[in-house]
Formats: structure tokens, C-alpha cells, sequence
């Protein structure tokens, strides 16, 4: 399987591309604006590999929580190079990306994912490493959060858990209180070829038949902070103007 | 971008005989504000003769447009939140796409050229057109034509079947347009006037905020202005009498706000009648400015052809004072059909293919990208020769 992959949910902007195993990676140069360098910097590698775009089989997009912006950069461009060949297109979230990073460099079984949300808020998603080899979310149901950085419950270090992500950096109270609890500290940021790997895992694990929930149609970013304005009830119910 | 006149000696030896050139196919994409809308347009090559007073435009056909509107997404919030603004138009863009597509018969491959709105607009809203327009013209190996927002609306009414010829004078009104142009020809322009404050539609939504009404109060507004009586509530008419082309309308909705409060609006005590015999007093005065000052911008220029483009022309009290002026002063006004007159994608694909058919140079390979949120009009003008 060809597959290409894109992320640009953090400042460190990347793509991959992923030829039956083996992953070729690049990351936009820093101090550019990701719209600058992503389609330049995905063409050359093609290029390289001697792959047109016609001849990929699919191409997966970092989904986030992130920058919404970036995240909307790395959809729209998948989107965009998806369509004429009707590719499927793969999201994968962002703090799965982390955390499968993070276990890899570290061999963390238990990877607490955090990264920074501007607003003086981080997401945060805890991932465990599964039977099969790959990170989950701990809990079934477990869904990836937005909040405050003080109110980001920290795991029971005695289990074994790290940290990844650069929300740390920003917050340096958090980091204490990872320090404090001993659970040590990854900083690592979704990449590319993470992406790239776990997409392809997940659509060598999908029938053919179930693949319609690809369609480049319902590529979307996955926000997480879904509440970005008051209405104007809510303003009125709050004392505030219409 | 500099804007290029047609090359005259290309004209000559290419003249826009329709299915005698060859015609190229550009598909067009607008996201700058609360619209997604695609379209795909053929055009041919070749421009016609470029002298002043009998230039025309390569022949063009709208094969086919979509578009969504996200009026309904933003009522709740009473204006346009440009987050979601964003998120609507990633999800809009594929399927609309996919929908003009099918109904023009065309494939992507028989795309020439993508043009899309460059700006202005919304950062957030335009990249999303941006980036989904630059990666499609990447995997299809075409070029890309960045448009400005306004030059399609300026354009625009040469996509309605009773199609102006140019010279003539467009009067642009819209939620976020206030402008007087000369349009001599593709890409070439000349800024007559503008409003130094609000849009006029900007104007008509905040006027109907204050009245109470739902967003978007614009349309509203009129329509309450229907049943109101002229003449009851007298409202300035700004600039009126000013030397230039210039509007403002910030005071006007100050003024309808001191009327309000006069007649006890803060305290909840206006009924129906005081509502509508307002919304009346501030249409006959924004209207008698835009005409006035159409008016004047004809006679300046010598033109006899006016143009009205903008979500604001569908205004019926605006049509119907300008016909009557043409009327008496033997003017031919043209009106784009409501679906050209606010945003969408038509406009934009036309922009992109006349410009393309006028100067194979207006095209750039695709790949590195940026949008332009606060493109000053300035840029975009060429003056008639």
C-alpha cells in the first residue's frame, strides 16, 4: 500500500509517506507558515519516491485536537489530492499519534497525551498499550478532553504511566505537577509518520466494503473544543447584549 | 497581482467566435465569508477587441453551480462566527464539488485551471477554499488562478442573461461592500467611491438588530419597511451632498438608535407601526444616498450603463427608484440574478476564466499558498488606458 500522510496539528508540520512498511518522512521547514511549505514539501517527497499522486492508495490527515487552523490545513489538502482519484481519506487523532510515539521512544505501556490548547487550556487523552501491540484509549468510551491545565486528573504514577506532548512546555505548573508525581515527561509532537503507520494499520484492518467511511466527504477535524461562541440566548441569559 | 489588460494583438488575430477557439474549463471555488459555492466555466481563449466603449469578453458559459449557505448555522449566534464559519465550509466544500461536477457533465481531469477566492474575507473561512483549491490543482497537475472577492462581483453580471457590455459603472452593495468602479474591461478597473464606515448591508443588519429583528435582519428589515409610512421618521442622509463618491452609514444607525430611544424602543414600547414607519425613514434614506450618488458616478464617467451587484441589490425599493431614475434619464440599469448577486462560486470561476483567457499569465502552478484576508481593492486596479 502507497498511502500518504499529513499532519500539521502543532507547529512542527510534517508529511510521510508510507511504501508497504517502509516510511520516508519530512517536516516543513521552521518559520514558514504550513500553507507555504506542506504542498511543495508533499510533491518533492512523491517525487523522490517516484510516486504520483494517481498512484497512491490513500491518504491520512493528523485530525487532531490541535491548532485549528493547521487542522484545517492538513483536511483541505488531503481532501484536495484525494478527490480527483477518489482515494480514501484516513484521519487519526492527534493524541493517539503522541501517544503511539511516545511508546515507541520510550516503551511506555501507558501514555498520557497532552498538548497545549491556547486559552490557557490543553487537550488531554490517556492511551494504554493493548494485546495487540497498539495504544487505545484507556477507557472504551475514554474521549479525548479539553480544560484547564490544573484540572487535568493525573493517572496513578505506580501504573507505570508518561506524559507526551508539549503542553507541559507551556504550562509550567502542569509540569510540576508531573514532576511531582513522577511520571516522566516525553516531549515529543504528532508526527507524520505516526500518522502514516496507524493509517495504514487501520485501513488493512477495515474490509473493503466498510471503506466508505473514508469518502473525502466526511474528512473532518476533530475539534474537541466544539464550543466556540455564545449565542445570542446565551449572552441574553447571561446579562450580556444580543 | 498586478491586473494585465487584455494583449490587443492576441484579440485581433482570436476573435471570440464561440467553438471556433479552444476553450478551456475552470473550475471555481468562493469560501471568503458565510458561502460555500463551486462552478465550473468554459471559456474560450480569445478576447474580443480591447478599445474603450467596445471591448467585450471572451466568450463564456457557466456549465454549472452550487453553493451552500450557511445562513441558518449563524442565526442562533445573530452574525457570522468565523470558527464555525470555517468548520461549515470543510465539510461543504467535497460534496459541492462532486454536485457541480455531476451537473455539468465534466470530469476533473477536463479541469484547465482552479481559481478560488484568494480574499478578502475571513483568514479561517478562505484557507479552507484555499487549501482544498491549491492541493486539487496539485493532484490534477494544473494551475491555479488566486481571486480577489470583489473582482468577481465585479464580473458578475456578465454570468446573467441580460449581460452588460463594458464600459459601465458597477454599484456594489453588500453585508461587506460599499463601492462605486468604472469597469472598463477585464482587469481593469477604476475605484470611483466607498464607504468610509459601514457596508450598507452591514448598515441594514444592524439598523434591524436594533429594531428587534432576527438575524439576518437585512432582508427583514426591508420587508418591514414595506409597511411603513414614508416621511414619518426623519433620518439624514449622509454625504449626500458631498463633493465625491464617497458613502458613510455609521451614522445612520446612530441616528435610527437616538429615534429608538426617543420613542421609548428601549423600554420595549414600540409597536408594529413605529417599528416599520422606522425601518422605512432608514431604507428611503440609504436608498436615496445609493442612488444619488450611482447617479452622480454615471455622470461623472459619461456612461450610461449601471450595474448593481451585492446581496443588497435584491433590495426592491433600490430597484425600483434606480429604474425610474434610468427611466427619465435614458440609463439602462442591470440587475444579476439574485443567486449572482450574493456570494458565490459562478462569480468566482468567471473571474478566474476571463482573466485567464485575457493573460495566460494570470495562472500559477499550485503548491505554495496564502491567503489574502485584507486585500486592498487598490491592488486590483488597472485604469481604463
Amino acid at each position: 500500500m502507497k498511502l500518504l500522510a499529513l499532519d500539521t496539528t502543532t507547529e512542527a508540520g510534517s508529511c510521510a509517506l508510507w511504501l508497504d512498511g517502509r516510511v520516508i518522512a519530512r517536516d516543513c521547514p521552521a518559520g514558514r507558515s504550513h500553507s507555504e511549505t506542506l504542498l511543495p514539501l508533499t510533491r518533492d517527497l512523491l517525487a523522490e519516491a517516484g510516486v504520483p499522486f494517481s498512484g497512491l492508495d490513500a491518504i491520512a490527515y493528523g485530525a487532531g485536537p490541535g491548532a485549528f487552523t493547521g487542522l484545517r490545513v492538513a483536511c483541505a489538502v488531503a481532501q484536495g489530492l484525494a478527490v480527483p482519484f477518489d482515494l480514501p481519506v484516513v484521519p487519526v487523532g492527534s493524541l493517539l499519534t503522541l501517544a503511539t510515539a511516545c511508546g515507541a521512544a520510550t516503551g511506555a505501556q501507558r501514555v498520557l497525551a497532552l498538548l497545549d490548547a491556547r486559552m490557557n487550556e490543553a487537550y488531554a487523552g490517556r492511551y494504554v498499550r493493548g494485546a495487540d501491540g497498539a495504544f487505545h484509549p484507556e477507557h472504551p468510551e475514554g474521549e479525548d478532553r479539553v480544560g484547564p491545565p490544573q484540572d487535568i486528573e493525573l493517572p496513578d504514577p505506580a501504573e507505570g504511566w508518561v506524559s507526551a506532548g508539549n503542553a507541559p512546555a507551556a504550562y509550567p505548573a502542569l509540569a510540576e505537577r508531573l514532576a511531582a508525581a513522577a511520571i516522566p515527561h516525553h516531549p515529543a509532537l504528532p508526527q507524520a509518520a505516526t500518522v502514516a503507520a496507524l493509517a495504514a494499520a487501520r485501513l488493512a484492518a477495515t474490509p473493503r466494503a466498510d471503506w466508505g467511511q473514508f469518502d473525502a466527504a466526511l474528512a473532518a477535524p476533530v475539534y474537541v473544543r466544539d464550543k466556540v461562541a455564545f449565542t445570542v440566548a446565551e449572552r441574553l441569559a447571561q446579562g450580556g447584549k444580543a | 497581482m498586478p491586473a494585465t489588460p487584455a494583449p490587443r494583438k492576441a484579440a485581433r488575430a482570436c476573435p471570440p467566435r464561440w467553438g471556433k477557439i479552444a476553450a478551456m474549463l475552470v473550475l471555481g471555488l468562493e469560501s471568503s465569508c458565510d458561502e460555500t459555492g463551486v462552478a465550473l466555466v468554459e471559456v474560450g481563449s480569445g478576447n474580443g477587441p480591447a478599445a474603450s466603449g467596445t471591448s467585450v469578453p471572451a466568450s463564456s458559459r457557466l456549465l454549472a453551480h452550487t453553493l451552500h449557505s450557511q445562513i441558518a448555522l449563524h442565526r442562533a449566534y445573530g452574525g457570522v462566527v468565523p470558527e464555525l464559519a470555517s468548520r461549515d465550509h470543510i465539510r461543504r466544500v467535497v460534496p459541492l464539488l462532486r454536485e457541480a461536477l455531476a451537473r455539468s457533465g465534466k470530469a476533473l481531469a477536463e479541469v484547465d485551471a482552479v481559481a478560488y477566492t484568494q480574499g478578502p474575507g475571513l483568514a479561517g473561512a478562505l484557507l479552507v477554499g484555499c487549501a482544498f483549491a491549491e492541493a486539487l490543482a496539485t493532484a490534477l497537475g494544473k494551475p491555479v488562478v488566486p481571486v480577489h472577492h470583489l473582482e468577481g462581483h465585479l464580473l458578475s453580471p456578465l454570468l446573467s442573461t441580460d449581460a452588460p457590455t463594458f464600459p459601465f459603472v458597477a454599484l456594489l452593495v453588500s453585508g461587506g461592500h460599499t463601492q462605486l468602479m468604472r469597469v472598463d474591461g477585464v482587469g481593469r478597473y477604476t475605484l470611483l467611491g466607498e464607504t468610509l464606515d459601514d457596508a450598507a448591508g452591514e448598515a441594514f443588519d444592524k439598523t434591524a438588530k436594533l429594531l428587534g429583528l432576527p438575524y439576518p435582519g437585512g432582508p427583514a428589515l426591508a420587508r418591514l419597511a414595506e409597511d411603513g409610512r414614508p416621511d414619518q421618521v426623519a433620518l439624514p442622509r449622509p454625504m449626500l451632498h458631498s463633493d465625491d463618491l464617497n458613502f458613510s452609514f455609521a451614522g445612520l444607525k446612530t441616528a435610527v438608535l437616538t429615534r429608538v430611544r426617543d420613542m421609548g424602543g428601549e423600554r420595549g414600547e414600540l409597536d408594529d407601526a413605529q417599528r416599520a414607519d422606522l425601518a422605512r425613514g432608514f431604507q428611503d434614506a440609504i436608498v436615496e444616498v445609493l442612488v444619488k450618488k450611482s447617479l452622480k458616478a454615471l455622470k461623472q464617467t459619461g456612461l450610461n450603463r449601471l450595474v448593481v451587484a451585492g446581496g443588497v441589490g435584491a433590495n426592491r425599493q433600490l430597484r425600483a427608484m434606480l429604474d425610474e431614475a434610468a427611466r427619465r434619464r435614458r440609463l439602462r440599469v442591470h440587475y444579476p440574478e439574485l443567486e449572482f448577486c450574493t456570494d458565490n462560486g459562478a462569480m468566482i470561476a468567471l473571474a478566474g476564466a476571463l482573466r485567464l483567457a485575457a493573460d495566460a499569465g494570470a495562472a500559477r502552478p499550485a503548491g505554495t499558498f496564502a491567503v489574502r484576508p485584507r486585500w486592498p481593492l487598490a491592488e486590483l486596479m488597472s485604469p481604463a488606458d
